[in-house]
C-alpha cells in the first residue's frame, strides 16, 4: 500500500491507482467530466486538476492520469486549483450553454454566470472524445472518432456520413457527460437516438 | 482523376501492412492525386489495418492533406512571424479579393487552390509566397497576380517564379 | 529540382574499420587542390528562391565554354545556406574567398572574366560595410561573419551536402571512428554530461542527464529502445534546424548514431517537417550515402554495431514538435499529447525508452565527442555551454542565420551582428522561443542570451527564433498573431487550450478593435495562469507567454489601445485611418487604380482624397504609392 496525504488527511492507496481512484476511494470530491471507469483516462477536461507540494515547490497535475506516489502531499482546493476550475467552468458554459448537465456541474462549484458569450446556443457537446473512446475500447468497432483539430476539433464519423459500422449499441449514449450524444447519434447511424432509446429499453 | 505520380497499386505497395505506415499512404496519395478520396482513403485504412476512422482523423488532423481535389496551381502564402510583420495577411485578403476564394478554398475553375502556411521557414524573404514550388520573395498581391495571369495564359509556364527549391 | 552532383565515385569502398575511414579521409584531402579556383554558391532555401540556382546554371554554362576552361579550370560547388540570407544570392570564390553578394545572372559573365580570368575582385558585387562606406573583400571581415563563432555551423556553406567524400574530407564521422574504435557505451555518455550541453529544442534539459535516464531505463526494462531527431521546427520565424539539414545533413546523423550507439539502439527516427523538402532530399542522400560507404545499417565500420533510420515526414502539425505528440504520429495516429507523466526516455515511442533530441542538439554531439566535454563546457557560459543557433528576422538590417557562444548580450546579436533596425531607430523588442516565449524589450537588451537569463526576463530560449520589431510593429497585434497561430496548431484536445486560447485572442480582438477595460487585463492574466496551470502539453502551457511578457513591459500600449482608442504602432485596423498628404501626392492616379473598393478619387496629376467611410485599411495604397504620401494616423 501506498501511503500518502490527500488535503493534510493521510491516506493509502494501491499501488498503480491515480490519485483520482484514491480520492474518490476516501471519499475526498474532485469535479471529472471526460472521466469513465470503462475508459483508460484521456486527460482531456482538465477539471480534476489538483495541486501537488513540497515545502516551496509546486505544481498542478491531472488526478485522473497521475499515479500515486508514497509521501506526495496532495490539495484539491487551493487558490491555483479554484484558478483552474472557474476559467474551465465559465469556458464551458459558454461552449455548451444547452447542456443542463454542464451547467449543474458548474453550479456545484459555484460558478452560475460565465464572462465569455455563447457562440453557439444549441451546443451541448465539449469534445471530451468519452464517445469515441469508449466505441473504440469497449465496443472495439471505432465507429466514430475525434476528428479535425484545434477549436475546429469534433466527433464524428468519416466524411461527416452516417456510418454502418456502428452497430447502434448505444454505449457512447450512455456515458457521454453532456447529453450531447443524444443528438449526435442520429448523424452517426441514421437513426434517431429516441428512436435507439425506445428499442433498448 | 489519373495520378500525377505513382498510381494507387504502387503506392500499397511500397509500405508493409501496417499502421505505422498510414501517414506514409496518405501522403503518397496526397501527393499522386492532389487530394484524397473517401475510396482511397478506405484502401489505405485497409492496407495499413486501421479503421476508416483512423484515417480520417489523421487526415482531418494534419494540414497537408485535402479531402477535396485541389486547383491546378497551389498557391500558398506564408504567415510565419517575419512575413506577418511584413504584411502577409494583407497578401492573403488581397489574393482571397483578387482570386475571389477564401483561403483554403478553391477557385471555381479550378486553376488556383488559395493556402495558407505557418512559416516555410525562408523568413529572410518575408513576406514569401510558394506558388506550386516556387518561392517569390518580398512579394506583394499585385506582383503575384501578374504571375498567376501568366500561369493562367500559359499552363506549360515553368519558372516563371523568382527560383524554385 | 535543382540536379543533384551525383552521390559517390565509383571507387567508393565499403569501410571496413576505423582506420579505413581515417585513411579514406587521408585519402580524400591529398586529392583536393587548396589553390584550385572554386566558385562556391549558396543554395540555401534564402539564395534559391532569389534564383542562386539559375546563377549556378550560368556559371556552369559559361565555364563549360572552351576558350575559359583553357585559362582556368574552376570548379564548382553548391552548398547549405551560408546565413546572410538578406544578401543572397551569396557566391564565394576560392582559394581567394571573395564574398559576392546579390548575384544576378547576367554578373556572372563579368565574375567569369574579371575575377577567374585577371585575378580582380568586381568591386560592386562586394558587401559595403554601412558604417564606413567601404566595399570588403572576404567573408571574414564582413561583421555579420566575424562577430559570430561558428561551431555547429562550421561546414556549412564549405561542404556540398549531397557529397558525403566532400563532408569526410571535412572531419565528418571521426568522431564516430573514435567512440567505435575505443570509447565504451559508459564514455560516450559521460562526455556528453561533462559537455553541458542542453537541449536546443526549447526547454533546455540537460542532454547527458536525459541519456543517463535512458540508460538507467534501458537496465530495468532492457531493449529495444529508439533514437529519435525532432526535425518538425514549427516555430514560425525559425530556420535553424533546416539550414543543419540541408547543409550539413551528416553531422545530425553522425549525433544520432552516437547516440544509438551510446544506447545500444537499432533503429532510429527523423521526424521532419513537409514544409521542408529540401532537408528531407538532402538527408535521404547522406543515409544513402552512409550506407554504401558502411557508416550507416548493418555491423557499422565492421564493429558489430548495426544501426539504421528511416525519415517520416511530418504532415504539417505544430503540435507535433511535442515530444509524445511526435511518437502518436510516427505511430501513424493523429497528433495528440499523450496524457501520461512517465519520460520518455522511460516510455516514449512505441511505449519504449526513447532519446529525442532536436536537430541543432544531435549536430552538437559529434563535436563533443570529437574534441571532448571539456572543450564544449569551455565554450559560452557556466550552465549554458556551448553556442547557440539563431535565425534572426524582422525588422532588421542583416536577416538571416547566426551563431553565437551562450551569454553573449541580446545587443550584441540584434545591433552588432544584425546591424540594428532599418533606418537606425532603436529595437522596440526581441521576441525569443516563438509562440512558446516571450519578448525582450530595448531597456533589456543586455540580457545574456542563455537559457536561464530569457527565463528570468519573461521569456525563452526556444528553438532559437529571434523576432526583432520596431516602433510599427504593435505588441497587441503580436500577441494576437501567436495566439491565432497556436489556436490553428493546438491539438484541441484539452478543454483549456482549444477553449482558453480563442478567448484569449478574442479578448485581444476586442483591445485591437479599441474595446476593453483594465478588468479585461486581468481577466486575461488569470485566464492566463489557469491555462500554463491546466494544459495537458507545452503547447498549451506555454501559449500565454508571449500576452503575458507584453501586458509585463508594454500594458500602456494595452492601455492605449481601449481608453484613448488608439494604435500607437498603426497597425490595428479599426484604430487606424488613412490619408493622403497633398503635399506629396503628385496625382499620379497609381493609388487610385489599385483601390480595391474604388475609395480614392482625384484628378489626374492633383492630390488625391481617401474617402475614410469606404477604406478597408488593406494598405495598399500605402504600398502602391512610390512617392510616401500615403500617411497612416
Amino acid at each position: 500500500m501506498i501511503q500518502f496525504t490527500i488535503n493534510d488527511q493521510q491516506v493509502e492507496a494501491q499501488h498503480g491507482w491515480t490519485i483520482l481512484e484514491a480520492a474518490r476511494e476516501h471519499g475526498i470530491d474532485i469535479p471529472t467530466l471526460c472521466y469513465h471507469e470503462a475508459v483508460a483516462p484521456s486527460g482531456a477536461c482538465r477539471l480534476c486538476m489538483v495541486e501537488l507540494k513540497d515545502g516551496n515547490w509546486s505544481k498542478l497535475v491531472a488526478s485522473c492520469i497521475y499515479p500515486v506516489a508514497e509521501g506526495i502531499h496532495v490539495y484539491t482546493e487551493t487558490e491555483r486549483v479554484h484558478n483552474v476550475r472557474r476559467w474551465i467552468f465559465e469556458m464551458l458554459l459558454a461552449t455548451c450553454p444547452a447542456s443542463p448537465e454542464i451547467s449543474a456541474l458548474a453550479e456545484r462549484y459555484g460558478v452560475t454566470s460565465t464572462r465569455f458569450s455563447a457562440a453557439d446556443p444549441d451546443r451541448t457537446c465539449m469534445v471530451c472524445g468519452l464517445c469515441s473512446r469508449v466505441c473504440e475500447e469497449v465496443v472495439g468497432l471505432s465507429a466514430i472518432a475525434t476528428v479535425d483539430r484545434g477549436v475546429y476539433k469534433r466527433v464524428g464519423a468519416p466524411f461527416s456520413r452516417p456510418t454502418d459500422v456502428c452497430v447502434a449499441c448505444g454505449c457512447c449514449l450512455s456515458v457521454c457527460p453532456t447529453g450531447a450524444m443524444q443528438s449526435l447519434f442520429d448523424t452517426v447511424r441514421g437513426i434517431p437516438a429516441t428512436i435507439m432509446t425506445q428499442l433498448t429499453a | 482523376m489519373a495520378p500525377v505520380g505513382k498510381d494507387m497499386d504502387t503506392i500499397l505497395e511500397q509500405y508493409p501492412a501496417k499502421p505505422e505506415y498510414l501517414i506514409f499512404l496518405l501522403q503518397d496519395i496526397q501527393s499522386s492525386y492532389g487530394y484524397i478520396s473517401q475510396e482511397s482513403m478506405q484502401q489505405a485504412s485497409d492496407h495499413a489495418g486501421v479503421p476508416l476512422t483512423q484515417a480520417y482523423s489523421v487526415a482531418t488532423f494534419y494540414q497537408s492533406f485535402r479531402l477535396d481535389p485541389s486547383g491546378e496551381h497551389e498557391v500558398r502564402v506564408c504567415l510565419g512571424t517575419a512575413c506577418h510583420l511584413k504584411g502577409g495577411q494583407r497578401i492573403v485578403e488581397e489574393l482571397e479579393r483578387r482570386l475571389n476564394v477564401e483561403a483554403g478554398g478553391t477557385t471555381a475553375d479550378m486553376r488556383f487552390t488559395l493556402n495558407t502556411v505557418n512559416c516555410v521557414g525562408a523568413c529572410a524573404l518575408a513576406p514569401v509566397v510558394v506558388v506550386d514550388d516556387d518561392y517569390h520573395a518580398n512579394t506583394t498581391a499585385r506582383k503575384l497576380e501578374k504571375h498567376l495571369k501568366k500561369l493562367e495564359h500559359d499552363v506549360t509556364a515553368d519558372g516563371e517564379g523568382q527560383g524554385h527549391v | 529540382m535543382y540536379s543533384l552532383n551525383s552521390a559517390l565515385r565509383v571507387d567508393t569502398p565499403r569501410l571496413d574499420s576505423a582506420e579505413a575511414l581515417n585513411a579514406y579521409r587521408e585519402n580524400l584531402i591529398a586529392g583536393q587542390d587548396p589553390n584550385q579556383t572554386l566558385v562556391v554558391v549558396c543554395h540555401g532555401t534564402g539564395c534559391m528562391a532569389n534564383g542562386s540556382n539559375r546563377v549556378t546554371a550560368a556559371f556552369q554554362n559559361a565555364i563549360e565554354g572552351a576558350d575559359i576552361k583553357a585559362k582556368v579550370m574552376p570548379g564548382i560547388k553548391t552548398t547549405g545556406c551560408q546565413g546572410f540570407c538578406s544578401r543572397g544570392p551569396l557566391v564565394l570564390i576560392r582559394p581567394q574567398g571573395l564574398f559576392y553578394q546579390r548575384v544576378k545572372e547576367k554578373d556572372v559573365e563579368e565574375i567569369i572574366q574579371r575575377t577567374l580570368i585577371e585575378g580582380q575582385p568586381v568591386e560592386r558585387l562586394l558587401y559595403k560595410d554601412p558604417q564606413t562606406g567601404k566595399r570588403i573583400h572576404t567573408e571574414q571581415e564582413i561583421p555579420f561573419y566575424k562577430l559570430q563563432e561558428r561551431v555547429v555551423l562550421h561546414n556549412i556553406g564549405k561542404i556540398d551536402p549531397t557529397d558525403i567524400t566532400d563532408a569526410i574530407a571535412a572531419g565528418a564521422y571521426r568522431a564516430l571512428a573514435k567512440a567505435l574504435s575505443g570509447m565504451t557505451l559508459e564514455q560516450v555518455v559521460s562526455e556528453v554530461e561533462q559537455s553541458g550541453l542542453r537541449g536546443r529544442g526549447g526547454a533546455g534539459f540537460p542532454t547527458g542527464r536525459k541519456w543517463r535516464s535512458a540508460m538507467a531505463a534501458i537496465e530495468k526494462k532492457g531493449r529495444p529502445v529508439y533514437v529519435v531527431v525532432n526535425g518538425d521546427e514549427g516555430d514560425p520565424g525559425a530556420f535553424m534546424d533546416r539550414t543543419i539539414m540541408e547543409g550539413d545533413p551528416h553531422s545530425v546523423l553522425e549525433g544520432l548514431i552516437l547516440g544509438a550507439y551510446a544506447l545500444g539502439a537499432e533503429q532510429g527516427y527523423l521526424y521532419v517537417r513537409a514544409e521542408y523538402p529540401l532537408a528531407i532530399q538532402h538527408l535521404e542522400i547522406a543515409m544513402a550515402q552512409a550506407r554504401e560507404l558502411g557508416l550507416l545499417g548493418e555491423n557499422i565500420l565492421n564493429s558489430g554495431f548495426s544501426f539504421d533510420a528511416r525519415i517520416n515526414r511530418g504532415a504539417g502539425a505544430f503540435v507535433c514538435g511535442e515530444s509524445t505528440a511526435l511518437f502518436t504520429s510516427i505511430e501513424g495516429k493523429p497528433g495528440n499529447p499523450r496524457p501520461k507523466y512517465t519520460r520518455s526516455v522511460e516510455e516514449g515511442l512505441w511505449g519504449r525508452p526513447t532519446i529525442l533530441n532536436n536537430v541543432e542538439t544531435w549536430a552538437n554531439v559529434p563535436l563533443i565527442i570529437d574534441k571532448g566535454g571539456d572543450w564544449y563546457a569551455g565554450l559560452g557560459v557556466p550552465h549554458s555551454t556551448g553556442t547557440k543557433v539563431f535565425s534572426l528576422v524582422g525588422k532588421v538590417n542583416n536577416v538571416g542565420l547566426v551563431e553565437v557562444p551562450m551569454g553573449v548580450p541580446v545587443s550584441h546579436i540584434v545591433e552588432a551582428i544584425g546591424g540594428g533596425v532599418p533606418g537606425g531607430a532603436p529595437f522596440k523588442a526581441v521576441q525569443t522561443g516563438g509562440p512558446s516565449g516571450g519578448c525582450i524589450p530595448y531597456h533589456l537588451k543586455e540580457t545574456p542570451v542563455d537559457f536561464d537569463s530569457l527565463t528570468k526576463a519573461g521569456s525563452m530560449m526556444g528553438s532559437g527564433a529571434m523576432i526583432v520589431m520596431d516602433d510599427s510593429d504593435c505588441v497587441v497585434d503580436v500577441a494576437r498573431y501567436f495566439l491565432r497561430f497556436l489556436e490553428e496548431e493546438s491539438c484541441g484536445k484539452c478543454l483549456p487550450c482549444r477553449l482558453g486560447l480563442t478567448r484569449m485572442r478574442e479578448m485581444l480582438d476586442a483591445f485591437s478593435k479599441g474595446v476593453g477595460t483594465e478588468r479585461d487585463i486581468e481577466d486575461l492574466i488569470s485566464l492566463s495562469q489557469a491555462i500554463q496551470d491546466g494544459a495537458l502539453c507545452a503547447l498549451g502551457s506555454s501559449a500565454p507567454n508571449p500576452v503575458l511578457t507584453t501586458i509585463n513591459y508594454f500594458r500602456d500600449e494595452y492601455r492605449a489601445h481601449f481608453s484613448d482608442h488608439k494604435c500607437p504602432a498603426g497597425v490595428c485596423k479599426d484604430l487606424i485611418t488613412f490619408s493622403i498628404d497633398p503635399d506629396a501626392c503628385t496625382g499620379c492616379r497609381s493609388c487610385a487604380r489599385q483601390c480595391p473598393n474604388n475609395c480614392i478619387s482625384g484628378e489626374k496629376k492633383q492630390p488625391h482624397v481617401i474617402d475614410a467611410n469606404q477604406c478597408i485599411r488593406c494598405g495598399i495604397c500605402k504600398e502602391t504609392c512610390k512617392f510616401d504620401a500615403v500617411r497612416v494616423s
